[in-house]
């Protein structure tokens, strides 16, 4: 693990998109200090404005800031996001660990509801399953968890099985550790390196699933400020006043580029001859999600 | 190999059988009354005698498993049943909305094909220079926008600045340019980066500088030998990706207003329509056993050693 960090500080890419990374987490952390405007306080006098002094983004249909708007919205994009990916991490990798550790008809049973999971359209799945119980903030992390942690456990099962087969596993069980404790420190500090890579570049492919679930109005709900939900809103008057789509979805975009690369440079430190195997598998699944 | 085929096609009945009870179980848990959404859509308060006769005769009332039963029985007689909804068969309402979203599938498949081809093997036979460079960082933005904002933007573009294309419906040409170019360039810019991953692997391999130390011009070796081993590579991908559009691009038939079997599953789930829910999941499961039973098929045709693996 040590030399991984090593690694990490000696490339500049990774250390600068880390750090533009950590800015866009604190951005909607420090919103109170950074946002200009109250993101509610309407101004009628001042609607539909583009760019002012006042307004550096300009102002939506019944006069909100979109500057201030944006910066607080991330506070709900973010954080749904951020619950999701460590939902399915957890969960997928503790599934994936069991199963390849267990085999016999546990592993039979998680690979089965795998399966079946990964057979259906998760947009609908989601959709599905958010307007039956409800929208919202708890309902839609939910949602999007249920469908989100066959990747992590596939790919956690995959790699337990091939660590199982290492000669220092048996080792470590002959030395006398339990199953539980090969599990949690042989078995877990290997696979681990492996999944960062995953969580990284699931934030980015969440955040453009949660921005389509916000069109159809099924996440957070009016007025609170969320990015998709302003896309969706703005939607309404696109001729009128386009900067209502273009600044959210630019947002947006940022932020998936950003996670993205940070997962592409990361990848490269952990093990650059990683990509040829995992990478398709993973990109095959993630990048269903967005049509 | 038929055997196979057959062992595949077993293996989605109980995939049906799950996913038709699981859909089934979501619906019945929804608290709103179908039969009563449908007089509310029509303007008309009924009285609650009439809503209960209504639900007696669609079987609402019955207990959960006795319904599913009902459900299952009738749809192995090929009775798909009446949407609650449009008070119409399921089986129109599918025949209504299939059409659409293949028009639109093939559409966009087309445009991928055309382009990501080229531009994915111009992208690796350039590996470095700028013309690589320009491909990836279009294409690493192609996949990081939000589908409906890039037809937002296409139609604010096109439709309202230009006024070239209609903006919003279903049918003709003209209104199927811009949700197809929508669902393309994602699409392209996915397989782009797709084809040009996988030629780069297979230009590393030792073949290749056997190839050309025979005397065989470099043309000819990526288009021969290069660009069909990499292209076996992306084709699992794709077929799931056509499994995925032929479910229905929810989200660009929903901006485009086109009519297809995604729109028509989110407006089914909004108004608990659970006959329509129904028919649209046993589509799905075609399309997933189909999708798969290509797959396998065109490796068994593509790719020699699981041919030759096959016959033992």
């Amino acid at each position: 693990m040590n030399s991984y960090v090593k690694k990490a500080l000696r490339s500049p890419s990774f250390m600068i998109l880390l750090c533009l990374a950590i800015v866009l987490i604190l951005i909607p952390v420090f919103a109170p200090q950074l946002a200009p405007h109250d993101p509610l306080e309407t101004n009628y006098a001042a609607s539909m404005v583009e760019h002012s002094a006042e307004y550096p983004m300009g102002t939506d249909q019944i006069g909100r800031c979109i500057l201030s708007r944006l910066i607080w919205g991330g506070r709900t994009s973010l954080l749904i996001v951020f619950w999701v990916v460590a939902i399915v991490a957890v969960v997928g990798i503790l599934l994936g660990v069991v199963a390849g550790f267990a085999g016999g008809w546990v592993d039979m049973l998680i690979t089965r509801v795998n399966d079946i999971v990964v057979a259906i359209p998760s947009t609908v799945f989601v959709i599905a399953l958010v307007s039956v119980l409800g929208p919202s903030l708890r309902n839609t992390v939910l949602a999007m968890s249920l469908v989100g942690w066959t990747e992590y456990c596939r790919v956690s099962r995959a790699l337990v099985l091939s660590v199982r087969e290492n000669n220092y596993v048996d080792m470590a069980r002959m030395g006398g550790l339990s199953e539980a404790q090969v599990i949690k420190r042989v078995i877990l500090p290997n696979v681990f390196p492996y999944l960062l890579v995953n969580i990284t570049q699931d934030i980015g492919a969440n955040l453009l699933t949660l921005s389509g679930l916000s069109l159809l109005g099924l996440s957070s709900q009016p007025p609170t400020p969320e990015w998709g939900f302003m896309l969706s809103e703005g939607r309404k008057f696109i001729t009128a006043a386009p900067w209502l789509i273009i600044w959210p979805g630019s947002v947006i975009v940022l932020h998936v580029v950003i996670f993205n690369l940070l997962g592409d440079s990361l990848r490269d430190i952990l093990d650059p001859r990683w990509e040829k195997k995992e990478r398709k598998w993973r990109k095959m699944r993630k990048w269903q999600t967005n049509a | 190999m038929k055997k196979y085929i057959e062992g595949r096609a077993l293996f989605v009945i109980p995939i049906m059988l799950v996913l038709s009870f699981f859909t089934f179980a979501l619906t019945y848990l929804s608290p709103s009354d179908p039969i009563a959404l449908r007089y509310e859509r029509m303007g008309a308060v009924p009285d609650q005698e009439l809503l209960e006769a209504e639900r007696e005769a669609a079987g609402l009332n019955d207990p959960f498993l006795v319904q599913y039963w009902n459900w299952l029985r009738n749809v192995l007689r090929g009775d798909l049943g009446k949407s609650y909804f449009y008070g119409t068969s399921v089986w129109s309402e599918m025949t209504r909305r299939i059409p659409n979203t293949l028009t639109l599938t093939g559409a966009t498949l087309l445009l991928t094909v055309l382009f990501a081809t080229p531009l994915g093997i111009l992208s690796a036979v350039k590996q470095g220079t700028w013309v690589d460079g320009l491909i990836r960082f279009i294409s690493f933005f192609g996949v990081s926008m939000p589908s409906f904002w890039v037809g937002t933007l296409l139609m604010y573009a096109f439709g309202v600045k230009l006024k070239l294309l209609p903006i919003l419906g279903s049918g003709d040409l003209q209104h199927l340019v811009l949700p197809a170019v929508t669902l393309a360039f994602w699409m392209v810019s996915l397989y782009v980066r797709r084809v040009r991953g996988s030629m780069l692997e297979e230009m590393n391999k030792d073949y290749l500088t056997g190839a050309l130390a025979q005397g065989m011009s470099r043309r000819r070796v990526i288009l021969k030998q290069i660009l069909p081993n990499s292209l076996l590579s992306v084709i699992t991908m794709f077929a799931m990706s056509i499994g995925s559009l032929l479910g229905g691009a929810t989200i660009v038939e929903t901006i485009f207003e086109w009519k297809g079997v995604g729109k028509m599953a989110v407006e089914a789930i909004s108004v608990r329509d659970y006959p329509i829910i129904q028919g649209y999941v046993l589509w799905m499961a075609i399309i997933y056993v189909t999708v798969n039973l290509v797959v396998d098929l065109s490796y068994h045709y593509l790719d020699p050693r699981i041919r030759l693996g096959g016959r033992r």
